[in-house]
């Protein structure tokens, strides 16, 4: 049967992830989706483990390692670099997890997009510092524990609510802002290309669940990030010269399923699965408002 | 062309040995839809040609088979997971 997507692969095997790691896939076919004219930034993340020790590397593109804060002014002088050495046909990527992008990383990326440079910011968003030992992030949903939200006994799970840098970029005005998830291969491929064609800088977050910080056993991966979309937990869009796309779920689940399926929502009780559906209803009513506006 | 510094493809990395569950496909009620192909996080499937492998249906021996590499699947399970025909079973090592 012809593939769904590109058969080309540009991440080769034997790289570290753990098993059924979500960010993987997020590569994958981010770069099946580029092609092998790209060059890739990127900065403290299990990312920047995942290819093994120097002199081991599983992409078969060149790939710069960019201290932690700097992914949005590494790509901002990468592109500057190629385009005066000529290559201006070169992509240039960074390619953050979330807490280098939600949190520590979110100026530098809002100067990348700001000065306009023709760059991808792929944030893949496994919703907590994964690298280190699953601590929470600006991105982690509201409830989930982390080894900073431990629930013990004083329920200190997290309190706040989801910071949605896709959100924040649409409301800088960056000219392409995606949402996509590894569950829709396809959706995720067409939306880097359609990115691909706008002349100046984009920004895709890609939700890429993690069976380690997550607690669900790794075959579950898919699974769980077809639930996020479908529980509406984590919508898809598609914002692109002011038009806003939003992809309606075609089985729709409740939160509380979506939260069934992890172990680090286990603690939660009817009043805070409530609290989070009633976050997760009033996001999406202000999407759909953005749609017809 | 800009080439990548680090000259060693991880495929020097067996990450095979790190599996407990090993993924066998019943190639006789393989579809050939390539849905596991597309959702293996290790890149240890590949498509290959099975004109005389086993199949369902005289239809789909034109299409490429998936064809598991031990070398480096880790057993994460996906596969049999998103398998539509579940035509893949994940095994004890030592069976
Ligand atoms: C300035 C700085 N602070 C802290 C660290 C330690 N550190 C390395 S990776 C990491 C977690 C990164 O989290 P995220 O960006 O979400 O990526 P993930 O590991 O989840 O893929 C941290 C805190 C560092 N390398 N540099
Ligand atoms: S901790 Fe999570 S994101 Fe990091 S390699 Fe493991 S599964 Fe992937
Ligand atoms: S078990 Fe996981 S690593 Fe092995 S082939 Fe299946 S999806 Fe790939
Ligand atoms: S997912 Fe199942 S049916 Fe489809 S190609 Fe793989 S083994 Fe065959
Ligand atoms: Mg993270």
């Amino acid at each position: 049967m012809p593939t769904s997507i590109p058969e080309q692969e540009l991440m080769e095997p034997g790289h570290t992830a753990c098993q059924g790691c979500g960010a993987t896939l997020a590569m994958r076919y981010v770069l099946k989706a580029l092609g092998k004219k790209t060059v890739v930034s990127v900065p403290a993340s299990c990312w920047a483990v995942i290819p093994g020790a120097m002199p081991n590397r599983t992409l078969d593109i060149p790939m710069v390692y960019t201290p932690f804060a700097a992914t949005g002014a590494s790509i901002s002088g990468l592109r500057e670099a190629l385009d005066i050495r000529g290559d201006s046909d070169y992509n240039v990527v960074g390619f953050a997890g979330d807490g280098g992008t939600a949190d520590i990383g979110l100026q530098s990326l809002s100067g990348a997009m700001e000065r306009g440079h023709n760059v991808f910011y792929i944030m893949y968003d496994n919703e907590g510092y994964m690298n280190t030992g699953v601590q929470r992030s600006g991105s982690t949903p509201y409830g989930a524990e982390t080894t900073t939200t431990p629930v013990g006994l004083d329920r200190n799970f997290k309190k706040q609510q989801k910071k949605v840098v896709a959100d924040i970029m649409m409301a800088q005005g960056v000219p392409y802002v995606a949402t996509a998830t590894i569950a829709y291969p396809e959706d995720l491929i067409r939306k880097v290309q359609n990115a691909k064609k706008v002349n100046g800088p984009k920004f895709i977050q890609i939700l890429a669940p993690c069976p380690t910080g997550w607690y669900y056993p790794p075959e579950k991966t898919i699974g769980v990030s077809r639930m996020a979309v479908q529980s509406r937990m984590f919508p898809l869009y598609e914002y692109s010269s002011g038009t806003f796309r939003l992809t309606r779920p075609s089985k729709p689940v409740t939160v509380r399923e979506y939260v069934q399926s992890q172990k680090r929502f286990s603690h939660m009780d009817e009043d805070e699965i409530r609290t989070l559906q009633e976050e997760v209803d009033r996001r999406w009513e202000s999407l759909l408002e953005k749609e017809t506006h | 062309m800009l080439v990548p510094l680090a000259e060693t493809s991880s495929r020097a990395n067996h990450t095979g040995l790190w599996r407990t569950l090993k993924p066998v496909i019943d190639y006789s009620s393989c579809i050939r839809c390539e849905i596991c192909w597309k959702f293996c996080p290790d890149n240890a499937i590949n498509l290959e040609d099975g004109r005389t492998t086993p199949a369902p249906n005289q239809k789909v021996t034109a299409f490429s088979i998936p064809v598991i590499d031990y070398d480096y699947c880790k057993g994460c399970g996906i596969c049999a997971n998103e398998c539509p025909e579940k035509c893949i079973e994940m095994k004890f090592e030592e069976e």
